[in-house]
């Protein structure tokens, strides 16, 4: 289990494999020259999904049907007409969102054929056909309330986690940058605002307590105890007992609270992984030292992990969806902005590096 | 008829081949070609139906002016030409 990576980059999708000896390598390279924004693949089958992000010629998806063997085009998600003097526009800059799909952020299974799709602009697409079609979630995308979101890192609000209930796949969340955590309990007809408790400082501060203008830059769920989620804010590391609902920030978390990728345990809710680095212009490591921060205990203490990782000075930035965890819990693997990637075999206690050369880093997704 | 070809940067992508196409706006032409050729229609537009950013049309070796809505008028034996934009590089 976990014994194959699938690594989206700037320049193409590769896979990396581990040999008998315990070695990773690449055996696989896909798309090279086209940014690969999101990849999946789907667990119990064959089949991998690939987001690109022509630039030029707009996004699109690829879909393997034998892992890898042969891909073919499928839809993209697209947005439905914008009607005729609709005002929609990006709250902080003034300036028309765009009804079309910039970039496809994260894809999500939701069983077999079932996808789940973020994008920017902030929206959310479900495909029951195994990406043949999508059908934007639009009670989420008519709310009056996702005028408000704006654009962080990006121009545009984004779609970046979507977690789908193993419990109840009509239960989803999804959290946005800029724009809070919304929650659906009916596979997406309605939608509500949560996430009491998450804190702001950039906004005004009597604004800091509200949900909506919040940064989360990634969420997870522990799929064994999914009411456990874990939160990479813009501000802080959040945890929630209660589907996220409501959330606690975390206290001196060391190095920094900073970053923008955060795993969980799939079994393990207390035992979780972060990327720090220094808040919120510089993003770089902390120090210099790239490091890795664990905690066993549901956040009271935290591991500060270096075995294996750079000892000269490192400034490589990891994604938000460039850290994963393979199913069985023991094997994680991070990219970086400088086109590095990392494996552990030990749930972080050391770490092998697998390449220094590849393009930078997107995402990486661990193969079932 | 008019001619419809396209920038070589898009057989990376997919086959786009050359061909005549009926239509006396650019976007009944672009129809016409989509309706042979359907997957090229996202590579050319977006969402909206507007000419995507970094795509320029040239018809008659001049960019066309509606690129919302291509309602540029296309006679007999025009050339349109389907580029990979400059910008966006």
């Amino acid at each position: 289990m976990g014994e194959r990576l699938l690594v989206g980059t700037r320049k193409g999708l590769f896979r990396v494999e581990r040999d008998v000896r315990g070695d990773w390598k690449i055996s696989n390279t896909w798309f090279l020259g086209d940014p690969v924004s999101a990849v999946l693949a789907e667990t119990g089958t064959e089949r991998i999904y690939a987001a690109l992000d022509l630039g030029h010629f707009g996004v699109k998806v690829q879909r393997s049907k034998n892992a890898g063997e042969s891909w073919s085009e499928v839809a993209a998600p697209a947005f439905p007409e914008k009607p005729e003097g609709l005002e929609d526009k990006d709250p902080m800059r003034g300036v028309d969102v765009p009804w079309s799909t910039k970039l496809i952020w994260t894809l999500e299974s939701g069983g077999p054929g079932e996808l789940w799709c973020g994008t920017i602009p902030g929206a959310v697409f479900h495909s029951s056909d195994g990406g043949d079609s999508w059908q934007l979630m639009r009670a989420l995308w008519d709310d009056p309330r996702r005028q408000k979101w704006m654009g962080g890192g990006y121009d545009f609000s984004g779609v970046h986690s979507v977690l789908i209930d193993p419990r109840d796949s009509s239960h989803i969340t999804v959290a946005v940058s800029v724009g809070g955590v919304w929650q659906s309990t009916d596979s997406g007809a309605h939608w509500e605002l949560i996430g009491a408790g998450l804190r702001n400082a950039y906004m005004p501060p009597e604004q800091a307590d509200d949900p909506l203008p919040q940064d989360p830059h990634c969420v997870v769920h522990c799929p064994a105890q999914p009411d456990r989620m874990w939160m990479q804010h813009h501000n802080g590391i959040f945890r929630s007992d209660d589907s996220g609902r409501n959330w606690r920030e975390l206290q001196d978390v060391p190095p920094s609270s900073f970053g923008f990728a955060v795993a969980v345990h799939p079994t393990d809710p207390d035992t979780a992984w972060f990327v720090p680095a220094i808040k919120d212009e510089q993003r770089i490591p902390v120090d210099a030292r790239l490091v890795v921060s664990r905690t066993r205990d549901g956040g009271r203490s935290f591991d500060v992990l270096s075995e294996g990782l750079p000892e000269e000075p490192a400034y490589d930035l990891v994604y938000r969806h460039a850290l994963d965890i393979s199913n069985n819990g023991e094997r994680l693997a991070f990219g970086s902005t400088t086109g590095s990637l990392w494996i552990s075999e030990n749930q972080g206690d050391s770490w092998q590096a697998v390449s220094k050369h590849l393009p930078p880093v997107l995402c990486v997704r661990f193969e079932t | 008829m008019a001619t419809i070809s396209f920038t070589p940067n898009l057989l990376r992508h997919l086959d786009t081949p050359s061909t005549q196409v009926n239509g006396v706006t650019v976007r009944q032409a672009l129809e016409e070609y989509f309706t042979q050729y359907p997957q090229v229609r996202g590579y050319i537009l977006d969402d909206q139906g507007a000419v995507r950013k970094h795509v320029a049309i040239f018809l008659n070796q001049e960019p066309i002016r509606d690129r919302a809505r291509q309602s540029d008028a296309v006679a007999d034996h025009d050339d349109l030409f389907v580029a990979q934009a400059l910008s966006g590089g």
